[in-house]
């Protein structure tokens, strides 16, 4: 028999990977240069999360997926816009500020809140998903932290897959150090996932899914509260771009060989 | 006056601590030096004695919850028992490694105690104040950051400090047993999963890694795609240098594309923005390109060369120490053989 699963997936928006980022730091603390006008997509680990999560409810019927997101609501619109047309989900935005660098803790607490503050959500349903790490704070504790403020006391982190089970339990792989899994078996929900990459490739754009988000999607974004984020104590003495810039030296001239046996010497030197 | 308490963990004997625990060992007793600060240890083990022994002389307390419970990396136990550390020892400052077992619950753990946390830390500096050095977006920015809040735990990556090696005699540290009240256990850790020993190509002490792009893939200037020949090269390559296999998330997505793939590659190979950023002294990129995402990969590589058939690869922007243009095909045959007759003649 099907399990029904309440999925609430916790996912930020983060630059588009290719873009150059540039520190700036004005009175409020540091940020990035011209983050708001920066292209930005959703976390990618977190949406592997999201797209798992689409998937466990399309194999479960009766199961629900609300997609749970801080960030300024014009660019959480804006990312939206595809995000929405992959998978069904529920938005629930949260204005607030954006970028790797408001403290872990304050977050959690904002997300906490509002996990907690869903209509109709059973937390013995509820499987808390999102990526391991972000890729803006990339400190791998915003879920962690979110899942101990809601008591959920089983937590698994780096997550590539989950089985579930008819009775309702589930066998889940994390990595672990070396390029291994540790394979867990858990009772049920509820329960913290934080998804590494997972196995699903991202689904292509469906124009019907886009059209029934939007219908609740933009209303919501209307309705979206707007929060601060405490700094809990946490002062920035320095934030910078690495300084580090090689010499590097360009080779076009040398035959294989002759390559070959520059790298064999380089390996073994110490 | 800080008061310091370094957490530590046992690695699969159950009994010895593992090498990241170590590091933060060391991390543990420079930071108390500096600061003149109170400095203990605590450990979670099946077994602690061994574990205790591994760190005389560094602290004269540990604090250790051990037995079969503890064996398990599982967040509920964990948790459990480093929470029960911490208000045994009442620290100020928490120490702790980055590895997989004390990143699931050390959050928790901070919350639970009323503490702070920051992680991925790579340096912890500051003359007045502690400062704590750890990046932002994926290894592309740096940032030095401090708190007045405490208790603060700082997650220390591996490879940033020497493992601690006492050495010479020393007293047994006083070691207190911590008993820990579990909730009930809903996870049960059945074991690990791995690649079979001939197939395992992520070698976190590999002295070099090899990075495989996604040109490795694609059609050569003979007009063929040559991806079974790739493998071969590959595969004879790690086993005669003892490497480490990176990729980049080009290579690794083809699979779930439907494009020709390296089969022994998986995401757990991916090196960069959405992969790993491993620590290896050396690395070797080959068919790959520079560009931002993919470099974040190499930030904690030490020396880089590449070998690549775009003369204007990023990679000759200043991000490797000596660029090859050459084909890869040709140049990593050419390796082989030579590594062949070195062991030949060895």
């Amino acid at each position: 028999m099907p399990t029904t699963l309440h999925i609430v997936v916790c996912a930020g928006i983060v630059p588009d990977p290719l873009q150059t980022l540039e520190p700036t730091t004005d009175p409020n603390g540091p940020g990035i240069k011209n983050e708001m006008v920066l292209p930005a997509v959703l976390d990618p680990w977190a949406a592997s999360a999201l797209y798992e999560a689409a998937n466990f409810a399309a194999k479960n019927p009766g199961s629900k997926v609300w997609l749970v997101s801080l960030g300024p609501k014009a660019k959480l619109q804006q990312v939206m816009m595809t995000v929405a047309q992959k998978v069904g989900f529920e938005l629930v935005p949260v204005d607030g500020p954006i970028g790797g660098f408001p403290d872990a803790h304050a977050t959690a607490a904002v997300l906490a809140d509002t996990i907690a503050a869903l209509p109709g959500l059973e937390r013995t349903k509820l499987l808390l998903f999102g990526g391991w790490e972000s890729a803006t704070r990339g400190a791998g504790v915003t879920l962690q932290l979110v899942g101990e403020r809601l008591g959920i006391v089983n937590q698994f982190q780096g997550v590539d897959q989950i089985d579930l089970r008819e009775d309702g339990s589930f066998e889940v792989l994390e990595r672990v150090e070396g390029g291994k899994h540790q394979v867990s078996v858990c009772a049920g929900a509820p329960a913290v996932l934080g998804w590494a990459t997972g196995n699903l490739p991202e689904p292509r754009n469906n124009p019907q899914v886009g059209m029934a988000n939007m219908r609740t999607i933009m209303p919501a974004l209307q309705k979206a509260k707007s929060v601060a984020l405490e700094a809990n104590g946490l002062k920035y003495v320095a934030v910078n771009l690495p300084s580090q810039q090689r010499v590097t030296r360009v080779e076009k001239n040398l035959s294989a060989e002759e390559i070959a046996r520059e790298i064999v010497e380089w390996m073994g030197a110490e | 006056m800080e008061r310091i308490l370094v957490l530590t963990h046992a690695d699969d004997s159950g009994a010895a601590l593992t090498k990241g625990s170590l590091e933060a060992v060391t991390a543990g007793v420079d930071l108390a030096a500096r600061l003149g600060a109170e400095l203990a240890i605590g450990i979670v083990a099946k077994h602690a004695s061994h574990a205790a022994a591994q760190v005389a002389g560094a602290a004269p307390r540990v604090l250790a919850v051990q037995g079969e419970a503890f064996a398990q990396a599982r967040f509920a136990s964990d948790a459990a028992a480093c929470t029960e550390i911490c208000r045994a020892a009442q620290p100020t400052m928490v120490l702790a490694p980055e590895s997989s077992r004390f990143a699931r619950v050390m959050a928790a753990v901070a919350h639970r105690v009323g503490g702070v946390i920051d992680t991925h830390i790579t340096a912890i500096g500051g003359a007045e104040a502690v400062e704590a050095t750890r990046w932002f977006y994926r290894q592309r920015i740096e940032a030095v950051i401090t708190r007045d809040k405490r208790p603060w735990f700082l997650l220390l990556d591996a490879g940033t400090h020497a493992a601690f090696a006492g050495e010479g005699p020393h007293a047994q540290p006083d070691e207190i047993a911590i008993a820990v009240e579990l909730p009930e256990m809903r996870t049960q850790v059945t074991g690990l999963r791995a690649p079979k020993l001939d197939q395992q190509t992520i070698r976190p002490d590999a002295k070099l890694l090899f990075v495989a792009g996604a040109g490795w893939t694609k059609k050569q200037p003979d007009g063929n795609v040559r991806v079974e020949e790739a493998g071969e090269i590959i595969l004879k390559f790690l086993a005669a240098s003892g490497a480490s296999l990176g990729s980049s998330k080009s290579l690794v997505d083809q699979g779930g594309e439907g494009q020709s793939i390296l089969p022994f590659l998986t995401h757990l190979n991916q090196v960069g923005q959405t992969g790993s950023t491993p620590r290896h002294a050396k690395g070797l990129a080959t068919c790959c390109h520079g560009e931002e995402p993919h470099v974040v990969g190499w930030r904690f590589i030490g020396e880089r060369r590449a070998v690549s058939l775009d003369a204007n690869c990023g990679w000759t922007r200043g991000k490797a120490d000596v660029v090859y243009v050459a084909d890869a095909f040709a140049v990593m045959a050419k390796v082989n053989e030579l590594l062949d007759k070195a062991a030949s003649r060895s």
